[in-house]
């Protein structure tokens, strides 16, 4: 999308034109993207590897999450992608009380998500689903089982930190629509700041079946 | 606690200097039957590589003195050969490549089949010396005597850290890894004392964890066998095998695995080296890492048509314990469950 | 002739620097911050050199010597070797060359060294509370569960630095996609930003993987429950497998800067287009590639499958071929040129040749039956000493020559550059080429004593590395001098084609004074004498 809708807005200094600083910006984002997928994917590999050989301790511990809390939560993540996409349609179409209702709309949703995940959590802590010394099996296959916890708990905690940082750009976005005079000079932002949402959204579409579904014939 | 014949922290302050191939020195002894091979290419890829440095080195030299800045000569531009000079340059080196790819694997391949009737020696490593154990029940630490001329199978396993197992005359290297058996095969072909080294980081006296292999021909090997240098018998029972079965008895394992009733368990009468079927759908060869597995996290791998019962002996098998099975397990095939609860109900 | 309003003189206040958001400070920042490291990862490498002038070692408890080897190798290659090229000269040169006022993201790249200062400080600190002593591979169990050194802290300095090579990558991608002066097609384009390029989509597509593997290691070791730890469940060559995957596509981010560089000077010292531009920018692209494929070629003797190393040396051997092709373009650039042999020259072609040994003996290490004998051995530490510092740092010394009038506007003398160029070959020479054959005699890394038969090679070693040691200490102290007493700097004393020499000495702060627009090939060489 080019100068129909971000017209007049003055580029920064290294930039010839706010056409070129909005391709720059979207480009970057994407990049990172394509860091973020690496990065997850490490983890999302030894997932994998250690899924195949200990499917049992897995199937068990996975068992033992809350399906419904995680679901619902999955529910609430699509919907605060939907909100952020018309988020970035209210800014393409100018309408600045559109675009700040549904700015705070995802907003809702994800600091809603991520309470939601800390009640979950307290939840967890208070079934003793803990590393360490505390973890409360034992024999068998109770090796496995705190091997998928931890895998559990780092994917969703480095998922809620990037979520984290999400509703603080989205807040940030909020602040300077309020502020704003000239919408135009939102529009890249705004677009850019929704690709992360998205993908943020996306890898919780990923964790959600291995982590919660994992081995369950129903939910 | 019997003697073992330990091994002083720094094993090369006390053993002779090992003599060098007489390449100026810059090779070490050829002691193994796969040491020529390796040097074979290695001297191969020297020449070619100091061909190709030379090569170079003198093109570049005569370019910078033929065309110094100044020099009076014909600097008109070559058209047209450039397509061609780099579509050879390119595939050159990679025909070349090629070539040494497969000389290098096939190699590498052999030092990864274990010939038939190689004799077997488990290998401990540990922070920070090696522990030896021969089939017949003979242990020794820091040092290792095997015949000349007959191939000899490692199977290696840590009690710690990832180590390496290392005899630079045989041109030989494996890791060797906690929880897990590793392999590697030689054959000796030159009687002497070779340096063994610990070749992956294991901590603060790694540069201590080294020792000696001791060649000795066929006569002299045997005549050592019986007496030893360091000798100690295991447990009163004299070899491995036996050892094993009173391992397999005294954890019960023959109450599920006896050959009377597979309803519970599988048979184990010539499991070692044969096909195995899972429930998953997969299925393997049997080898040492299998059963070792088996006993230690047996819910991994699961036989077709058995339920996930077996409990884990994790804790309370000592590798030794572990090698002992593992080899009583291999000589099922000439020793048949059957005929071992036939003589166990004859004593009682 | 000194502008009066130059980069480096337009603010002279300490916050102008620390809140910069020019690219040219910002490689000065780092110019000084990576050069500090250098220093104190050579120290190590000075206090190991001497400890094993003697076979029962000894200058230093076994202990103190593995945690100087790990120290040497984690400065060294995060801290040292990957910012090196790309934040310093691909921070100043990359929009000069291209035509630009900035990189696209000037604050984030303010960002990027504050992030380096960062992890720095986290590795200096774990260095002064006692250091690491796992070796740079920080291998698993020993790392997670065996090892009383600072693993945590020094992992958490390196996982936070990535993100500055993330950064930085990310930055260097979309200005060269985005920035290029009108006319400049990416085939006409400096070899120069091609390496950048290719380096920079390694920078971003390996280093998330170190960083989650450092994590999960960290996890490991606080919480003790397994994913590497096979005692806890877990497999140790998990570990290496995801470690390497980063670590190798890591060694191309180390010298493929370093190529661009070199093929810089050569084109301008042989005042000559180089030979196969499409052939030489292509190639890093190649490299950048199949380097992602071919990690497992450190594992030949882990326990990994065999055929998984048939098929890793395969690859190998593959990515062995575009470097070849550099090695032959380079050569024949020179070729009916018209050479001048200046310092940055003398570097260059120092880097063609021990990066030709270096690159050679890699494939000593790709052939499969051979590394069995030679992995883990002063054969191995000898071939990547011979890339990293005969190639990479020739490289990088050269590339400081040859940018230095144009960074700073300054001359540095010229006799003293060659004697410290030729200084630093001989002694490069003497320190790791004795080291090949120890490792063919058996030598372990990572010993801090070792068998008497071996001490006649540790003995050169050493002496070559006190001749290599003031080969670095002559350029630190004549380069610093000619600040204060060289000679001004014109824009374009070498004769040198790029858009970066059509600009002043020391270049103003927005670079050009009007954009410029590009309509000939890179390296017009064929004007000019």
């Amino acid at each position: 999308m080019g100068s129909p809708l971000n017209a007049g807005v003055q580029p920064q200094e290294q930039f010839k034109s706010i056409e070129q600083q909005h391709e720059a910006a979207t480009q970057g984002m994407w990049i990172f993207l394509a860091t973020e997928i690496l990065f997850f994917g490490g983890i999302f590999l030894a997932y994998f590897i250690y899924r195949r050989s200990y499917s049992i301790g897995f199937e068990r511990m996975s068992e033992m999450l809350d399906s419904f809390l995680g679901t619902l939560n999955t529910a609430i993540l699509l919907t605060s992608s939907l909100t952020m996409a018309l988020s970035v349609r209210a800014v393409q179409l100018e309408k600045k009380g559109s675009l700040i209702l549904f700015l705070v709309l995802t907003l809702i949703f994800g600091v809603a998500f991520l309470t939601i995940k800390g009640f979950e959590y307290s939840e967890d802590f208070k079934n003793k689903l803990v590393l360490g010394p505390s973890f409360p099996f034992h024999g068998l296959e109770a090796v496995h089982m705190e091997m998928f916890l931890l895998i559990y708990y780092v994917m969703t905690l480095i998922h809620a930190v990037h979520l984290l940082v999400g509703i603080c750009l989205v807040s940030l976005m909020v602040v300077k629509t309020v502020r704003s005079r000239c919408l135009p000079a939102l529009y890249s932002p705004i677009e850019v700041i929704g690709l992360y949402w998205h993908f943020v959204d996306v890898v919780w579409l990923f964790l959600y079946p291995l982590l919660y579904l994992a081995g369950r014939p129903h939910i | 606690m019997e003697k073992l014949g330990f091994r002083s922290i720094k094993p090369w302050k006390n053993s002779p200097m090992i003599s060098n191939s007489s390449l100026l020195a810059l090779l070490p002894t050829q002691a193994s039957t796969l040491a020529s091979d390796v040097d074979l290419i290695t001297i191969a890829l020297v020449l070619l590589c100091g061909a190709v440095t030379f090569g170079l080195m003198s093109a570049i030299a005569f370019f910078v003195v033929r065309y110094r800045e100044g020099s009076v000569v014909d600097r008109s531009p070559v058209r047209g050969v450039e397509l061609k000079l780099e579509i050879f340059w390119s595939t050159v080196p990679l025909l070349i490549f090629i070539c040494l790819f497969v000389w290098g694997a096939e190699r590498y391949l052999e030092m990864h089949s274990v010939p038939a009737g190689a004799s077997e020696i488990y290998v401990t490593a540990k922070q920070w010396m090696w522990k030896f154990q021969h089939a017949n029940g003979t242990q020794e630490l820091g040092e290792l005597h095997v015949p000349l001329g007959r191939p000899i199978k490692l199977v290696m396993i840590s009690q710690d850290v990832i180590h390496s197992f290392y005899v630079p005359a045989f041109r030989m290297k494996q890791d060797v890894l906690p929880d897990r058996y590793t392999y590697t095969w030689f054959q000796a072909t030159k009687p002497g004392k070779y340096r063994l080294f610990c070749t992956q980081f294991c901590g603060t006296e790694h540069a201590a964890m080294g020792g000696d292999i001791i060649v000795l021909p066929e006569a002299e090997f045997q005549q050592w066998a019986s007496i030893g240098v360091s000798q100690v018998s295991l447990r009163g029972s004299g070899d491995y095998v036996k050892q094993g079965q009173t391992v397999f008895e005294r954890h019960g394992c023959i109450s599920c695995h006896g050959s009377d009733s597979v309803v519970r368990a599988p048979s184990l009468n010539g499991l070692y080296g044969s096909r195995v079927f899972l429930d998953n759908g997969d299925s393997l060869v049997a080898d040492e890492n299998y059963i070792r597995e088996s006993v230690l996290e047996p819910e991994v791998k699961i036989v077709k048509g058995y339920e996930n019962i077996m409990p884990s002996f994790r804790g309370q098998i000592s590798e030794e314990e572990m090698v002992s099975l593992v080899e009583y397990l291999k000589y099922s095939k000439t020793m048949s469950i059957k005929s071992m609860e036939k003589e166990r109900g004859g004593r009682e | 002739m000194r502008s009066s309003h130059d980069y480096l003189n337009s603010d002279v206040t300490i916050r102008s620097w620390l809140c910069t958001r020019d690219h040219k400070r910002i490689a000065l920042l780092y110019l000084i911050s990576i050069t500090l490291f250098f220093f104190i990862g050579g120290a190590a490498a000075a206090i190991i050199r001497l400890n094993l002038m003697t076979p029962s070692g000894g200058l230093v408890s076994a202990e103190t010597y593995n945690r100087l080897f790990t120290m040497h190798g984690v400065i060294m290659v995060w801290f040292f070797l990957i910012p090196s090229i790309p934040t310093v000269l691909g921070n100043f040169l990359v929009p000069l060359m291209i035509g630009a006022k900035d990189l696209a993201f000037p604050r984030l790249n303010l960002l990027s060294w504050y992030i380096y200062i960062l992890g720095g400080s986290f590795t200096f600190a774990a260095i002064v509370a006692g250091g690491v002593d796992t070796g740079w591979t920080f291998y698993t169990p020993y790392s997670t569960a065996f090892s009383s050194s600072f693993v945590l802290l020094t992992a958490a300095g390196v996982f936070i630095t990535g993100f500055s090579s993330i950064l930085t990558g990310l930055n260097f991608i979309v200005t060269i996609h985005r920035m290029r002066a009108p006319g400049l097609t990416w085939f006409r384009l400096p070899i120069f930003i091609w390496s950048m390029w290719a380096t920079s989509v390694i920078m971003v597509l390996a280093t998330p993987v170190l960083a989650i593997t450092l994590l999960l290691m960290a996890v490991e070791r606080v919480f003790k429950v397994g994913i590497f730890d096979p005692a806890l469940g877990g497999d140790p060559l998990l570990f290496q497998h995801l470690f390497w995957f980063y670590s190798h596509p890591a060694v191309y981010i180390m010298i493929l800067p370093g190529m661009g560089v070199v093929s810089e000077i050569i084109c301008c010292f042989a005042r000559k287009r180089i030979f196969g531009y499409a052939f030489v920018a292509l190639s890093s692209v190649a490299i950048a590639v199949i380097g992602f494929f071919v990690w497992g070629h450190h594992m030949f003797v882990s326990g990994q499958s065999a055929y998984a190393g048939v098929v890793f040396s395969f690859l190998s051997f593959l990515v062995s071929v575009p470097s070849a092709i550099k090695v032959f373009n380079w050569t024949a650039t020179l070729y009916k040129g018209n050479i001048q042999l200046r310092t940055p020259m003398v570097y260059a072609l120092g880097f063609i040749g021990l990066f030709t040994v270096g690159g050679l003996t890699g494939l000593f290490l790709a052939v499969l039956a051979v590394d069995v004998h030679v992995h883990d051995t002063y054969f191995v530490i000898a071939h990547f000493h011979f890339i990293m510092v005969g190639g990479m740092v020739s490289a990088y010394l050269g590339g400081i020559h040859f940018w230095w009038p144009k960074i700073t506007g300054k001359i540095y003398p010229e006799k003293w550059g060659i004697a410290a160029a030729l200084l630093l070959f001989f002694g490069f020479n003497l320190t790791f080429f004795p080291q090949f054959i120890l490792g063919y005699l058996g030598m372990p890394r990572r010993y801090h004593s070792y068998p008497p038969e071996f001490q006649i090679y540790h003995v050169m070693s050493t002496l070559g590395s006190s001749i290599l040691g003031l080969g670095y200490l002559l350029p630190f102290s004549y380069l610093l001098w000619s600040l204060r007493f060289g000679k001004d700097a014109g824009p374009n004393d070498w004769n040198a084609s790029g858009l970066e020499w059509k600009t002043s000495s020391p270049p103003p702060p927005h670079n050009f004074e009007s954009t410029p627009l590009v309509t000939q090939e890179a390296y017009d060489y064929g004007k000019s004498s």
